[in-house]
């Protein structure tokens, strides 16, 4: 009944998909949407990636600095640790699970609100393709934005750490040449690529749930959270999967 | 002129039409009128082809809707208009953008002309102050009118409304339903109109089908439905003590 149950909304899904992924009916207007939907989506996450990014390479720092590093280790491994840490899962898919639950939930709750107040069911009896005016814009707004977040991520994690330089917990040059040590560039790209799948699987799952609610209120609440559970546990598979892949 | 000839529609076991035949006439308000639960919604939906129906035909001048292929449908929905039950305004647009929505889907003049476009739709409608608001800052008679500046902005053979009244306080209803008269006349569209509103019925009722239990049980004009002789058509007009009283002084 459960496997009945996940084929038939897989199924469901890639029709949705089949209908979200045509030509659009007026470039100008997806260009607007699309350019909205960065903005909406992307630009206001900005505060809350920065914002985590920062405490959290601060705490990686400081924890690597109580509980890894000792005397028998080289001192740049407080440094070393945080970047591989920043770099190869936090900025990436931590960051992506925290967009999830922010962009996830929006994206849902706005559909699923233009559903029972037959907004969308407005734009098909004028001949829209709605699933293609409202949620094309939305994937690509999200897969172009947030390569973009994860890159400040990066930034904004490394910053962090030298939070606790400044507390004297760590010495600066210690943890510069720590972050510089080894550096594979590669690594960079791997959170990049990573973030792109995961930003489709936010947009798309989300938008699924949203688009597809039948009711009223109650429901757009619960399709928020559904996309929100699903999204989160899609992006977990999805990170196993990729991180075999590319390392 | 819209025509349904012998339409069905089955939800699971329950048939909820069961073979309506019916014509809406050009330049008139036509009316489905019947209790909650009659299928004035669903035949409505059918008609849109919002939902398809079982069997049966929708002829709009003769283009029959359910024999269509995907791009005459998509074509024919650019001739017609349509107000929702609660407006189905989109909320993160100002009533203009509201307005100029579909002309900027569909058309191909110039920005300063599908701006002029909506902003005469919005003028039609008395609500040429209101085009920079949005529509959770008017109340729900503007959002009404608003919705109907938008329904004609591409200037379309049917208009298609349902519940038009739904919410309103009987002076804004009376406004509304003349403003849906009036259009209909000026641009000699086929307007269809679902309601169970008394008012409407009496006041702009040119073509009335009356729906009981998934049937047809009656067609006329609001001058016709006093001498009406049908026991399921009189039970549904004079429920009220209001219309029995006008009955009897008739």
């Amino acid at each position: 009944m459960i496997l009945q149950k996940s084929l038939s909304q897989f199924g469901a899904y890639l029709m949705l998909m089949g209908k979200t992924f045509q030509r659009p009916d007026r470039m100008r207007m997806f260009f607007k949407q699309y350019v909205k939907e960065m903005h909406g989506l992307g630009v206001g996450s900005i505060g809350i990636v920065l914002l985590i990014s920062f405490f959290i390479g601060a705490v990686i720092c400081i924890q690597m600095k109580v509980n890894v590093a000792s005397a028998w280790m080289p001192r740049f491994v407080t440094g070393y640790t945080t970047r591989e840490i920043m770099l190869l899962e936090f900025s990436s898919s931590i960051m992506c699970l925290i967009l999830a639950g922010k962009v996830g939930s929006n994206i849902a709750s706005e559909l699923g609100t233009m559903r029972v107040t037959q907004q969308i069911d407005a734009m098909e009896i004028m001949g829209v393709n709605s699933a293609s005016f409202l949620i094309l814009p939305k994937i690509l707004g999200l897969i172009t934005i947030v390569p973009c977040l994860v890159i400040f991520s990066y930034a904004t994690g490394m910053l962090g750490a030298y939070a606790p330089a400044l507390m004297g917990i760590i010495t600066p040059d210690d943890l510069t040449y720590g972050l510089l040590h080894d550096f594979n560039r590669w690594y960079l790209w791997m959170g990049i690529i990573k973030s792109i799948f995961f930003a489709f699987i936010i947009a798309s799952v989300s938008s699924f749930f949203g688009y597809n609610v039948k009711g009223g209120s109650l429901n757009v609440g619960r399709a928020s959270t559904n996309a929100v559970v699903s999204s989160s546990v899609l992006i977990l598979f999805a990170d196993i999967f990729l991180t075999s892949l590319l390392s | 002129m819209i025509q349904v000839i012998d339409i069905r529609k089955q939800f699971d076991d329950r048939e909820v039409l069961k073979g309506i035949t019916a014509d809406f006439r050009d330049g008139q308000c036509n009316l489905i009128i019947g209790q909650s639960g009659a299928g004035k919604t669903v035949l409505m939906s059918c008609i849109i082809g919002l939902f398809r129906p079982t069997s049966g035909q929708v002829f709009y001048d003769d283009r029959d809707m359910v024999q269509m292929n995907l791009k005459e449908w998509k074509l024919l929905r650019r001739e017609v208009g349509m107000l929702f039950q609660g407006s189905a305004l989109f909320d993160s647009m100002t009533v203009l953008e509201n307005v100029r929505f579909p002309l900027d889907m569909f058309s191909k003049a110039s920005e300063r002309e599908r701006n002029e476009r909506a902003m005469f739709c919005l003028e039609r409608v008395n609500l040429g102050e209101a085009a920079a608001k949005y529509p959770g800052e008017i109340s729900g008679g503007m959002q009404k009118r608003a919705a109907i500046a938008r329904a004609i902005s591409l200037n379309p053979k049917y208009l298609f409304c349902d519940e038009p009244n739904s919410g309103l306080d009987p002076k804004t209803s009376l406004v509304i339903d003349e403003l849906i008269h009036g259009i209909t006349h000026e641009f000699n569209m086929t307007t269809i109109i679902n309601t169970h509103d008394m008012n409407s019925v009496m006041g702009i009722g040119e073509n009335i089908v009356f729906i009981a239990d998934g049937e047809k049980a009656w067609q006329g004009s609001k001058d016709e439905i006093m001498g009406a002789t049908n026991e399921r058509l009189n039970s549904f007009i004079f429920a009220s003590d209001l219309f029995k009283k006008i009955k009897s002084n008739k």
